[in-house]
């Protein structure tokens, strides 16, 4: 095989002829039988999940008709990430089930007639290939030359697998690319992250603050839940956003700030909070560190000087600092969730955090809450060889900060040019799909071209499939047991995912394939049972409750140890920081070489012509791992630019037209996008959906529709505190036509 | 007995949850929905305004539809709500033309289909399936002769309105705003 590696996007080999279950092709086809009124049985089986289709993992129960089909999912009333309701993701999540494009056999990357095209295996060839190099690599390089990268229900068995096999390389997108930063700047301040669900008292708060936050968009169950009951309760809403986002429609604050110019905004807020003395003088005298210099920080950053730089009227700037002063402590600046937008986004968010510090909200209710978490029995396993390299010694010195493996520093690893302190050879990718999710896609493949080996799991042939050595066709959360859920929240509970079928095709559960393929490396001992059912049952014995329990119930909710959701009054409160309080000026980003207290520092702007490129989510897809979802793609199949009439005018961009946008470094989308005209975005920038514009033809729903954000963001903003990679940097112009390129089919 | 919708544009995020959710429940073929979400804006930046409704079959007490049907299939059943009786359907589509709310459409399997208010559902005392799954809670239903139920409470709290009154068929479906 020649030793650069080929997208493969043509077909996979012998893919026809495999077999497909026959209820799936009924399911899959354009009719299903409608269930007749007055059929519903109340005797239906339901079988109990947690849903994949994003992080959230709310709990809820498959149906399934009486031909044994599955036939919808709903909540767990018992849940308290979803309270019985799915959001359209989550009801939609029949569709990963029935995507008759999924991935259904291991495939391995071959030649033929010198084309690089995938052949199909069967798991023994497949695994064995894998083992066989991960240990030339193991060898060669050392251990410390694999890296797992890796999102999902998944992780716990590839991450249990990479650790036996002594790498410590094993970094989560959801990291550097998403909330590193918030989790940092709250670690910095409170000595605590602000946790997944976030911890914010939404249902209980009497003002909610938004910083391109897009709930509603986002669709963050129990927060969209709360954010509807603080409506309800007539809470004030505030939203600082470039974009009329859904969030803004139901606020009685919109802040249509310039992009870019958040922290200056976050200064003079700080500013009008200490010097009207609305903050919390008793929470900030008896817990925090830092409150005169952080006061001598702000003296000038005045709302005038704020609306120089935001374009936010100090008016306006007055009055929602003082709506947050009358709110006090139930208000929440809400810490943010994807936060890699310019940076300086660790210390955009320690501005929130001591925003929230200066109101007393964390620990209060309608603030942020002290989550509780059940501790699920850990099977016992051998010790884990201590890594002799870690990702810090790749370039030591680079993002001190970091309190997680950064992904893009694996990658930047993986380009020998970098030089960097070791090679990083051999990727295992589970459930992330690399091209569409980290910026800069030239240097990604790049580093992929360097590599020994690359493996991908996933249910579908996503992008990065393409350049896979090995794909391992894993099935959906529907068809298997996982761990059990136990995220924080303001009660511990529990979870069980079961299948409520068997897997289709030749997939196989991400247990099995990690155990299957530690057994071939000589680590079975990591997996001491075969069966990943029998070691929840294991693990629920020794809480009281068993598999049969929980089959049943699908979701336990415990009680809390004690009775401390919120900080009781005069109660003496022992944080995890260094000076044991919140620490309004960081003397730790002080001692790693970083600014104390956040700066406003001002960034580039987009030239004639050009408009930042920001984007967001839809509330019925998730990144671009939706996006073949026939239910889902049913309720959104491409996504729009969003234009502001006045640009549009100037352009002559008419609504509904197809056009292609170039960024800043010339690069154009591979694909049209929609024009959608509107009002709800400001002049200086364009808007659009992430996760669109798949380049992958074996996703056919989704083939060509819309285009992709990341493809555009080739200029990646760095934090250099700890490593995130801000992607709102980067600039589009507008093409109207293009001749000789392939378009949408 | 009279059955009534109430969505709350207020709360209504647009997430198209009841779209879906009325998908899977009524096995209703993809490329075809019984609900769907309107958005609307109004103003210049930066003064905005922005309504968003779940819409669906308003259940008019003066129904069209069943006026026009030949065959009897669209008839009104109990507590109001506007049917269509797959069996005696010929598919003719004069109901979906006479519909002021495009609500119907034409089933692949030759006959009319659009909402039942979960009729199957209501009947053994659930909610319809895109009241049950709203994240936002911002649907209500219930029967507009009991004083007491959440669609007539809500109703005689806020201000609300219906779409296209003046085509006079007195439509079910109440909007808050």
């Amino acid at each position: 095989m020649s030793s650069r590696r080929e997208f493969i996007r043509i077909s996979f080999i012998g893919a026809g002829v495999l077999a497909v279950a026959p209820g799936v092709l009924k399911a899959t086809g354009v009719i299903t039988d409608p269930v007749k009124a007055g059929d519903l049985k109340v005797d239906l089986k339901r079988i109990p999940t947690y849903c994949e289709v994003c992080f959230w993992k709310c709990a809820g129960w498959v149906y399934k008709t009486s031909e044994g089909n599955i036939w919808k999912i709903i909540g767990n009333d018992e849940d308290q990430h979803c309270n019985g309701r799915l959001c359209p993701r989550g009801t939609g999540g029949v569709g990963m089930y029935y995507d008759a494009d999924r991935l259904k056999t291991p495939l391995i990357r071959t030649e033929e007639r010198g084309m690089q095209v995938f052949r199909e295996a069967s798991w023994d060839e497949a695994l064995n290939l894998v083992a066989s190099k991960i240990k030339d690599i193991s060898s060669k390089y050392g251990p410390e030359s694999l890296a797992l990268f890796t999102h999902g229900s998944g992780s716990a068995y590839y991450t249990n697998l990479f650790k036996a096999l002594g790498t410590g390389n094993i970094a989560e997108p959801s990291y550097a690319q998403c909330r590193g930063p918030r989790d940092d700047a709250f670690f910095a301040t409170f000595g605590e992250e602000a946790y997944s669900p976030e911890i914010t008292d939404i249902r209980d708060t009497r003002c909610l603050v938004l910083i391109g936050s897009h709930i509603g968009e986002n669709m963050h169950n129990n927060q969209v839940q709360e954010m509807s009951d603080a409506i309800d309760k007539g809470a004030t809403i505030i939203t600082v956003d470039p974009r009329f986002s859904t969030a803004a429609g139901k606020s009685k604050f919109w802040l249509p700030i310039k992009p870019a110019t958040d922290i200056a905004l976050l200064l003079a807020w700080i500013h009008e909070i200490i010097y009207n003395e609305y903050y919390d003088k008793k929470y900030v005298e008896k817990y925090c560190s830092g409150f005169d210099q952080l006061k001598t920080h702000v003296k000038d950053f005045t709302p005038e000087w704020a609306y120089g730089i935001t374009t936010i009227k100090p008016d306006l700037i007055r009055k929602t600092a003082k709506e947050m002063g009358n709110a006090s402590p139930a208000v929440i600046v809400h810490p943010g969730r994807h936060v890699t937008w310019y940076g300086d986004d660790t210390q955009r968010v320690r501005a929130i955090a001591i925003l929230n510090a200066l109101l007393g909200s964390w620990g209060r209710r309608g603030g942020l809450y002290r989550p509780a978490k059940f501790t699920v029995p850990i099977v016992p396993v051998p010790a884990y060889k201590e890594p002799v390299k870690t990702w810090q010694d790749i370039f030591p010195g680079k993002y001190p900060i970091a309190s997680a493996p950064v992904t893009n520093l694996l990658i930047e690893a993986s380009i020998p040019d970098n030089k960097p302190g070791f090679p990083v050879k051999g990727w295992f990718v589970n459930g992330t799909n690399l091209i569409l999710t980290i910026p800069n896609q030239a240097n990604t493949i790049k580093a992929i071209q360097n590599l020994d080996l690359l493996v991908v799991v996933d249910t579908m042939p996503m992008e990065i499939t393409g350049w896979a050595d090995v794909i391992l066709p894993e099935c959906t959360y529907l068809e298997r047991y996982d761990a059990l859920r136990a995220s924080p929240h303001r009660r511990p509970s529990i979870a069980l995912r079961m299948p409520a079928a068997e897997p289709l095709n030749n997939t196989k559960p991400g247990y099995w394939i990690a155990r299957e393929l530690a057994i071939k490396l000589g680590l079975g001992d990591y997996f001491p049972y075969e069966k990943l059912e029998d070691m929840l049952d294991w693990q629920l014995k020794k809480i009281g409750s068993s598999l049969e329990e929980m089959k049943r119930s699908g979701v336990k909710n415990f009680p809390r140890d004690a009775d401390d959701l919120y900080f009781t009054e005069e109660e003496a409160v022992e944080f995890s920081t260094d000076s044991g309080k919140i620490e309004l000026y960081s003397a730790f980003f002080e001692q790693s070489g970083f600014d104390p207290l956040p700066k406003y520092v001002p960034h580039e702007e987009p030239a004639e012509g050009f408009y930042r490129l920001i984007y967001g989510r839809a509330p019925m897809h998730t990144f671009s791992r939706t996006s073949n979802n026939p239910n889902l793609t049913d309720l959104m199949h491409e996504n729009s630019v969003w234009i502001n009439p006045r640009v549009a005018k100037a352009w002559g961009i008419k609504q509904d037209q197809y056009i292609w946008l170039k960024n800043q470094d010339n690069v154009v989308s591979d694909f049209p996008v929609k024009v959608r005209v509107t009002e709800r975005i400001r002049w200086d920038s364009v808007y659009m959906v992430h996760g669109f514009g798949h380049a992958q033809k074996q996703m056919k729903r989704c083939f060509g529709k819309g285009a992709s954000d990341t493809q555009l963001i080739t200029k990646v903003l760095t934090d250099p505190i700890m490593g995130g990679t801000g992607m709102r940097g980067n600039f589009v112009t507008f093409i109207t036509e293009k001749t000789g390129t392939e378009v949408a089919s | 007995m009279r059955y009534a919708m109430a969505v709350d544009t207020k709360k209504c995020v647009g997430c198209s949850d009841c779209v879906v959710a009325c998908q899977t429940e009524n096995s209703v073929p993809i490329g075809f929905c019984r609900d769907w979400v309107v958005e609307t804006t109004d103003g210049t930046y930066p003064q905005l305004q922005t309504e968003i409704r779940s819409e669906r079959c308003n259940h008019c007490v003066n129904a069209p539809c069943v006026r026009c049907c030949p065959t009897g299939a669209s008839h009104y059943a109990e507590g109001g709500i506007v049917l269509v009786a797959h069996d005696k359907c010929i598919g003719c589509g004069a109901c979906i033309a006479s519909c002021p709310y495009d609500a119907r459409y034409a089933h692949p399997k030759g006959y009319v289909d659009k909402c039942t208010f979960c009729e199957h559902r209501i009947k053994v005392g659930m909610s319809p399936a895109c009241v049950a799954v709203c994240p936002t809670k911002c649907i209500y239903f219930g029967d507009l002769d009991d004083a007491n139920s959440n669609v007539s409470v809500v109703l005689k709290k806020r201000k609300h309105k219906t779409l296209i009154p003046e085509a006079g068929t007195n439509p079910q479906l109440y909007f808050l705003i």
